[in-house]
C-alpha cells in the first residue's frame, strides 16, 4: 500500500466511526470475562476501565485510566471496538491508549480531572474521543476541541436516569431554541461559551495584579486566540442550529440501568446508550445486557419492552441523586 | 418503488439521505426507508444493509427473521448493496473472527471476508479509490473488512493491496468501504441504476 496516498485520522473518519455506533449499546466491562458477556449481548463495543463507576463511588481516592495490561487482554478477547477512559485533561493517558491500539478514549468525569483549566486538544490525536456534556455549551466545547461523539453526564455510577433525562432535555431544548435568535445572538452565545477558555491567563493576571481584560487576540488555550474559539464555537452553533441536532452522535449516559431506561433515552432522542454499573450490578449480567440491547432497538415498540423486562431479575440497587452533596456528584467536574 | 435501508443499527440515516440525493439526481420516484419492520422490507424493489457492527446487526435480522426475507428478495433478483458490516453479512463466509463470535452469515455472495482486516480504528484511512463501472471516488475505510477470496461469478470493482474491497455478483453489490459518509453519491447511484 502506498502509504502517502492514505490519510489517517481525519474529522471525516473520527465522527464517521461513532455513527457505526449508531442505535447501539456500549457496555461497561472491567476484564476480558466481562467484554465476552457484552459481545455476545449485541454491543457495539466495551468500555474498558478498572472499576465500573458504581465501585469507583463506594471506593473513593484518585480514580485513573485503567492498567494497560487489562485493557490489552479486553482488545485480545473481542473483536468489538474497545473504548477506554481516561482523566479529564489528561493528555498522556489519551497517548498512551493510542499507542495500545484503544479505537476511542472516553475523557471522563467519571475519573477524576487531571487538568481543572482545559481538555484534551482532541483534534491532535488519530483515535476519535467521546466526553460528556449536561448543556449545549459543555457539549458545543467539546466538539470544537475535537469530540466525535457527546454522551450526557448523566450521574454515573448511581443506577438513577434522572439525570440523563435532565442532561438530555436541556441539550434539546437549547438546540431547538437557537432558531430563536438571530445570528447576532448566537454570536454573543458563542462568546459567552468560550468564557471558561480563559481562566488560566485570567488566573495569571490576576496573581500578576496585572488589571487588563482578556481580548480576541490573546492565545488561551494550545494555540488558539479567543477569537478562534469564539469563531469556531459560532460556526458550529450555526450548523447545530441548521440541522437541529448535534454535529457529532450523541449518546445517552450515566445512570441508565433498565431496558425501559435505555429505551426512554432512545425516545428523548439519543443516538445510541452507555451502559455502566447497570449491567454487571444487576443479579444477571448477560440477561440484562441482551435485554438492554433489544430494548435500544425496539425503543418505539412498548410490547417489545414489556416482554424483555420480564423476570430479569434485579436491576442494581441505585442512587437518589437529590440526597447526593455537591461533593459527590461526578457530573460537575470539567465544564 | 420502495428502497429500503436496513434499521436496527449502524450509519442507516446516512445511507437514507445519500439513497434520497441520488433519487433526486436520477429523477427516480422513490420512497427511501429506514425500517426493521417485516413487511415493509417484503414491499422493498432494493435493500441496503449499512454499515455499524456486524455482530450486532447480525444477531438483530437473524433474531428477527429478517433475514429469511432478505435472502428470499435477493433470490428473486431484488438488487441488495452492503457497505462495511453490510459486506460481511452478505459473505458465505467469514474469518476466524465471524466464526469465533458465531456471527451468522446472510451468503449472498460466494466471497470470504477477513474481518478488521486493515487493523483497529488507529489504521482507520481514507483514500481515492478507482471503482469499476463508477469511477474515482474518495473512500473511507474505518475498521474495515475486506474480501480475500472471491469466486469465479463475482465481479470484482476495488481493490486495496491484495485485498477486494468493491464488488458485484449479479443483483448483489458490496463495499468495504462507506460511501454514505461521501459527499459524492456516484455509489448509490450506481445501486439505484440497478434496480
Amino acid at each position: 500500500m502506498e502509504l502517502e496516498k492514505l490519510k489517517f485520522g481525519t474529522e471525516l473518519i473520527k465522527r464517521g466511526f461513532a455513527k457505526m455506533q449508531k442505535g447501539g449499546v456500549i457496555m461497561d466491562v472491567t476484564n476480558a470475562e466481562q467484554a465476552g458477556v457484552a459481545e455476545d449481548a449485541g454491543a457495539v463495543a466495551v468500555m474498558a476501565l478498572h472499576k465500573v463507576p458504581a465501585d469507583i463511588r463506594q471506593t473513593g481516592g484518585v480514580a485513573r485510566m485503567a492498567d494497560p495490561k487489562k485493557i490489552k487482554e479486553i482488545i485480545d478477547a473481542v473483536t468489538i471496538p474497545v473504548m477506554a477512559k481516561i482523566r479529564i485533561g489528561h493528555v498522556t493517558e489519551a497517548q498512551a491508549l493510542e499507542a495500545l491500539g484503544v479505537d476511542m478514549v472516553d475523557e471522563s468525569e467519571v475519573l477524576t480531572p487531571a487538568d481543572v483549566f482545559f481538555h484534551v486538544d482532541k483534534r491532535k490525536f488519530v483515535i476519535p474521543f467521546v466526553c460528556g456534556a449536561r448543556s449545549l455549551g459543555e457539549a458545543t466545547r467539546r466538539i470544537w476541541e475535537g469530540a466525535a461523539m457527546i454522551r450526557t453526564k448523566g450521574e454515573a455510577g448511581t443506577g438513577n436516569v434522572v439525570e440523563a433525562v435532565r442532561h438530555m432535555r436541556l441539550i434539546n431544548r437549547s438546540i431547538a431554541n437557537l432558531k430563536e435568535i438571530d445570528e447576532d445572538g448566537i454570536h454573543k452565545v458563542a462568546e459567552h461559551y468560550a468564557g471558561s477558555y480563559v481562566k488560566l491567563l485570567g488566573d495569571i493576571r490576576e496573581e500578576a495584579g496585572i488589571n487588563r481584560e482578556i481580548t480576541q487576540k490573546d492565545v488561551v488555550f494550545e494555540e488558539y486566540t479567543f477569537e478562534d474559539i469564539v469563531e469556531g464555537l459560532y460556526r458550529e452553533l450555526l450548523e447545530i442550529r441548521d440541522i437541529q441536532r448535534l454535529t457529532v452522535v450523541n449518546f445517552a449516559a450515566g445512570g441508565v440501568a433498565t431496558p425501559a431506561d435505555a429505551a426512554f433515552m432512545m425516545q428523548l432522542g439519543a443516538d445510541g446508550v452507555f451502559v455502566g454499573s447497570g449491567i454487571f450490578k444487576s443479579s444477571n449480567p448477560a440477561d440484562f445486557a441482551s435485554a438492554i440491547v433489544e430494548a435500544v432497538h425496539h425503543y418505539d415498540e412498548p410490547e417489545v419492552i414489556a416482554e424483555i423486562s420480564k423476570g430479569i431479575g434485579e436491576a442494581m440497587k441505585g442512587l437518589d441523586v437529590f440526597l447526593l452533596s455537591e461533593d459527590e456528584k461526578l457530573q460537575t467536574r470539567g465544564v | 418503488m420502495r428502497v429500503s435501508v436496513i434499521g436496527f443499527q449502524g450509519d442507516v440515516e446516512e445511507h437514507v439521505i445519500a439513497l434520497n440525493k441520488s433519487a433526486n439526481r436520477l429523477h427516480l420516484d422513490c420512497e427511501i426507508l429506514a425500517t426493521r419492520k417485516a413487511d415493509e422490507i417484503e414491499e422493498s424493489e432494493a435493500i441496503v444493509i449499512p454499515g455499524g457492527e456486524s455482530t450486532t446487526i447480525s444477531r438483530l435480522i437473524f433474531g428477527d427473521k429478517i433475514s429469511d426475507i432478505i435472502i428470499r428478495l435477493a433470490n428473486e433478483g431484488v438488487p441488495v448493496m452492503g457497505t462495511c458490516a453490510g459486506l460481511i453479512l452478505l459473505a458465505r463466509e467469514g474469518d476466524e473472527q465471524v466464526e469465533k463470535t458465531d456471527t451468522q452469515l446472510l451468503g449472498l455472495m460466494d466471497v470470504r471476508v477477513k474481518r478488521n482486516a486493515f487493523g483497529r480504528q488507529r489504521e482507520s484511512f481514507q483514500t481515492r479509490l478507482n471503482i469499476k463501472g463508477i469511477g474515482e471516488f474518495d473512500a473511507v475505510f474505518i475498521r474495515a473488512p475486506a474480501i480475500t477470496e472471491a469466486e469465479n461469478g463475482v465481479d470484482v470493482l476495488a481493490t486495496v493491496d491484495e485485498y477486494v474491497v468493491a464488488a458485484k455478483q449479479d443483483n448483489i453489490l458490496a463495499f468495504a468501504f462507506h460511501p454514505e459518509l461521501a459527499d459524492d453519491t456516484k455509489v448509490h447511484e450506481y445501486f439505484l441504476r440497478m434496480i
